[in-house]
């Protein structure tokens, strides 16, 4: 067994977290949302992206009683809490930027007041350049 | 260039875990580095020693195993992931071993591309 150790020490990347899938049916959504969650401790730069049927695991209502699955959409309230904290702090370098893309959220019949945290809606073309611009990206 | 790899899918019924092991072999003999293969979501089963398939198939578990010993690669599988899904040390094949996800973030941060394999 390797156990390697990266030299990290002021590093500052962008880390892009591609959410593709629908919020229940597959896990996807619920362990991208924990490793955002753990990126937020290594302040780096952040896009938090919602595309395809992921736009719908923001969305605001969800009753999971019936699925007998826990409930998860309370925590993406951490992640816009982590971004407005990190918006105030001057002497925080960490731009967090959450974002949804249009055309998936207008194929869904959705706007932005029905999500559940304050997005930025961009075209396909915008995000585009925001996956260019980002130095890595993951996704589930 | 120094290469970080992310799993995403189990052994088997996706292609994931082999295109990766692919693609960290060919790189490996390009002459890049290739320090960390991070195994998350169901990606995290390519660790499970108990897996046994059959003779005249390729064993996913066992090559990244061999792969970690030969090139010394570190093969991480996700803690919170792999408690899930019954993946600890009592079942955890040799040379891999279990960390949390901030070893993910490090592999981003650390390697000049990070590359995803998934579904």
């Amino acid at each position: 067994m390797t156990e390697v150790v990266f030299e990290i020490e002021g590093v500052k990347k962008v880390i892009t977290f591609l959410n593709r899938k629908a919020p229940y049916g597959t896990i996807y959504a619920l362990e991208v949302l924990e490793s955002v969650l753990i990126t937020a401790a290594f302040e780096q730069h952040a896009n938090i992206v919602f595309v395809d049927d992921g736009v719908y695991q923001i969305k605001k209502g969800q009753d999971t009683a019936a699925l007998e699955m826990k409930n998860f959409l309370p925590t993406y309230g951490i992640i816009e809490m982590e971004k407005e904290d990190a918006d105030e702090d001057e002497d925080m370098d960490m731009n967090w930027r959450i974002i949804v893309e249009k055309e998936s959220m207008e194929a869904r019949g959705l706007t932005a007041d029905d999500f559940k945290i304050d997005v930025e809606v961009l075209s396909s073309a915008e995000l585009a350049e925001v996956l260019e611009t980002s130095d890595a990206v993951i996704g589930g | 260039m120094k290469f970080g790899i992310l799993i995403n899918e189990g052994p088997f019924t996706h292609q994931a875990s082999d295109s990766a092991y692919q693609f960290v072999v060919a790189a490996l003999a390009k002459g890049h580095e290739v320090p960390r293969v991070f195994f998350y979501y169901d990606g995290v089963y390519n660790a499970n020693k108990l897996s046994a398939p059959q003779a005249d198939d390729r064993n996913v578990v066992k090559r990244w195993s061999d792969l970690a010993a030969e090139k010394g690669v570190d093969l991480v599988v996700c803690i919170a992931a792999g408690l899930r899904r019954g993946i600890v040390e009592d079942n955890l094949m040799e040379g891999f071993r279990i960390s949390g996800l901030g070893q993910l973030t490090e592999a981003a941060m650390g390697s000049e591309r990070l590359v995803m394999f998934g579904d």
